[in-house]
């Protein structure tokens, strides 16, 4: 997983004020040069590595090109052929089923959260076992998951053991099954990540609200529903927008555990880019598919924004 | 007294839950005998030896990985730490022209598909002629958008009396930001490399994109191709797995605290 900052809910109230901290240097040429010097090499390279691909890459999309030949114009033709290839849509509907992941994943963390957030002696070192799978390269997941689900495998064992099934199955070779034994991969290695996001969120709400609930007689899951819930409401919807975009560009647990496979079953969208891109250098036509993927992304966040606009930031 | 015995079972039933691939992994990188899949599994310690690591070190690449990825992380550290406390300088302490334009663009990047960088940074970097070198490895990340955030912070909550008095003093821009403002923002920086460590120690989409030479794979990349190729020596792949992955467990168990507090200091103030 990328490492990506999150930034508290509660951010953009306050921005305006942090851009002109009061005592900070008045603005003159000199300072302009000076300022400008620190941020350069910055800048440079967010230049050719952020900006410069979206760009390009847009421009790409109406080109075909395979790195050794020149690239030639084609116009639209490659969003044309979009609508009608059959991989396009397998690849665009297995994204859509990966997002099935998000509420369970959102739901297992939040109780996962409240669950480590008390005052217990020894619950850092459970924290800290939650969040191992998180610093654990998707490689070393993915080798280790390969295992856990083999024929033989310790999930077979289990499974058999809880009379849960009846033979053991095939969980990473089976057009059905196979999608969703990735997504408890992702579950799996998510968890601690999502927790630490809901224990911050957590330990934001004043303890008195819930002392106050509980002294007017609520219940503990009275408090949880009606109290800590709400109040966590700007966490959730932030943690799920990250969480559904991470679903719809799903790439890392797919390409080391099953790379599409069995039979297109968990062929996702961008395992689908980097076949084009990389294994047949169709850099146009993955470009294409690219931008297909960031529109679909940027709908989504602005959907999410709204939402995080309109239920979050009143809240505190 | 019953209500906290369920909860640490709680506890403990998920540790084992989030514990036991990795577990299950270290005992058979410990095992020269017995099957590796059955059931039930083969829990016992017969024929525990160390021979699986001197046999996967030895007899694989494995030293060779580990290098790269120590020099890759190395590299890529120092510099993410070098360009994100210039860069996070001026857009704490400074006023100047276009501030922020500045500081709405680095924030939009967040955003920006990374999915279309990896085409276009391909073919970037073909024309730079940096396809299966190092630099091409590290460089596309290094501007951390993250780190410059994080760094910001620390930067802003630096009193203002310290600059004032060392430009009494007659310090110069370059002076106050070595001397005065970068050691005072130590506790960010170590977050900041950890967290960068971290990445870079686990990469392994993008060298395996821009790297064409296996023998320059970092440990994640590696192991990954080492699985493809020696489908069947479990146990070797399994002592590798250790050796790949022990370190970063390590820095996160000695760094936790930076790790936490890291992850939610974002933008607040």
């Amino acid at each position: 997983m990328p490492v990506r900052p999150v930034p508290k809910p509660s951010a953009a109230r306050g921005l305006g004020h942090a851009l002109n901290p009061s005592g900070a240097r008045g603005s003159g040429r000199r300072t302009t040069v000076v300022a400008y010097l620190f941020l350069l090499p910055a800048l440079a390279l967010l230049a050719i590595f952020t900006f410069y691909p979206v760009i390009f890459g847009t421009v790409l999309s109406l080109f075909e090109y395979d790195v050794i030949n020149p690239p030639r114009y084609v116009g639209l033709q490659q969003f044309q052929r979009l609508l009608s290839d059959r991989y396009f849509w397998i690849a665009l509907t297995n994204s859509a089923k990966y997002v099935l992941v998000v509420p369970v994943i959102q739901l297992c963390s939040i109780l996962l959260a409240v669950l480590v957030n008390r005052p217990l002696r020894g619950v850092g070192a459970f924290r800290a076992a939650y969040y191992i799978p998180v610093i654990t390269s998707w490689p070393v997941v993915g080798i280790m998951w390969t295992w856990m689900y083999d024929q033989q495998g310790v999930v077979n064992w289990v499974l058999r053991g809880l009379d849960l099934v009846a033979r053991p199955i095939s969980w990473l070779n089976h057009p059905t099954i196979t999608l969703y034994a990735v997504m408890f991969v992702t579950l799996w290695k998510g968890l601690g990540w999502y927790m630490v996001i809901y224990l911050s969120g957590l330990q934001a709400i004043p303890v008195e609200y819930e002392e106050a609930a509980m002294i007017d007689g609520a219940s503990r899951s009275r408090v949880f529903w009606h109290v800590t819930i709400p109040l966590l409401r700007p966490y959730v919807l932030l943690a799920s927008l990250l969480s559904t975009m991470a679903a719809v560009k799903v790439f890392e647990e797919i390409y080391v555990m099953t790379r599409g496979g069995p039979f297109f079953s968990t062929y996702t969208m961008f395992m689908y880019i980097f076949d084009k891109a990389f294994e047949e250098l169709n850099m146009g036509y993955a470009a294409a598919l690219a931008l297909v993927l960031a529109a679909i992304l940027l709908v989504l966040s602005v959907i999410n924004f709204r939402m995080f606009r309109r239920g979050g930031l009143e809240w505190y | 007294m019953t209500r906290k015995f369920v909860v640490y079972l709680i506890l403990i039933g998920l540790a084992i839950f989030t514990a036991f691939p990795f577990l299950w992994t270290l005992l058979v990188s410990f095992k020269t005998r017995g099957p590796i899949f059955s059931i039930p599994p083969d829990l016992s310690l017969t024929g525990f030896s160390l021979a699986n690591y001197s046999g996967v070190w030895k007899t694989l690449p494995l030293p060779r990985y580990a290098l790269n990825s120590l020099y890759i992380a190395a590299m890529g550290v120092s510099l993410t730490l070098v360009i994100c406390s210039l860069a996070a300088y001026p857009l704490a302490r400074m006023q100047f022209w276009g501030k922020n334009v500045v500081f709405y663009a680095i924030l939009g990047t967040l955003i920006l598909p990374e999915h279309i960088g990896l085409i276009v940074n391909f073919i970037t970097m073909m024309r730079f002629r940096l396809v299966d070198t190092y630099a091409a490895v590290y460089l596309p990340s290094i501007a951390s958008i993250f780190g410059i955030f994080l760094l910001r912070q620390a930067y802003l909550s630096i009193p203002q009396e310290l600059e004032d008095a060392a430009r009494i003093d007659g310090a110069g821009d370059l002076t106050i930001w070595w001397r005065i403002m970068l050691p005072l923002t130590v506790p960010a920086l170590a977050t900041l490399a950890i967290f960068q460590f971290v990445a870079f120690w686990n990469s392994f989409l993008w060298p395996v994109i821009i790297l064409k030479t296996p023998d320059k794979y970092p440990l994640a990349a590696g192991l990954l191709y080492l699985r493809g190729l020696f489908a069947y020596n479990t146990r070797y792949i399994a002592a590798g797995i250790v050796i790949a992955t022990l370190p970063v467990i390590v820095v996160f168990l000695f760094t936790q605290r930076y790790f936490m507090r890291g992850l939610t200091a974002g933008a607040i103030k």
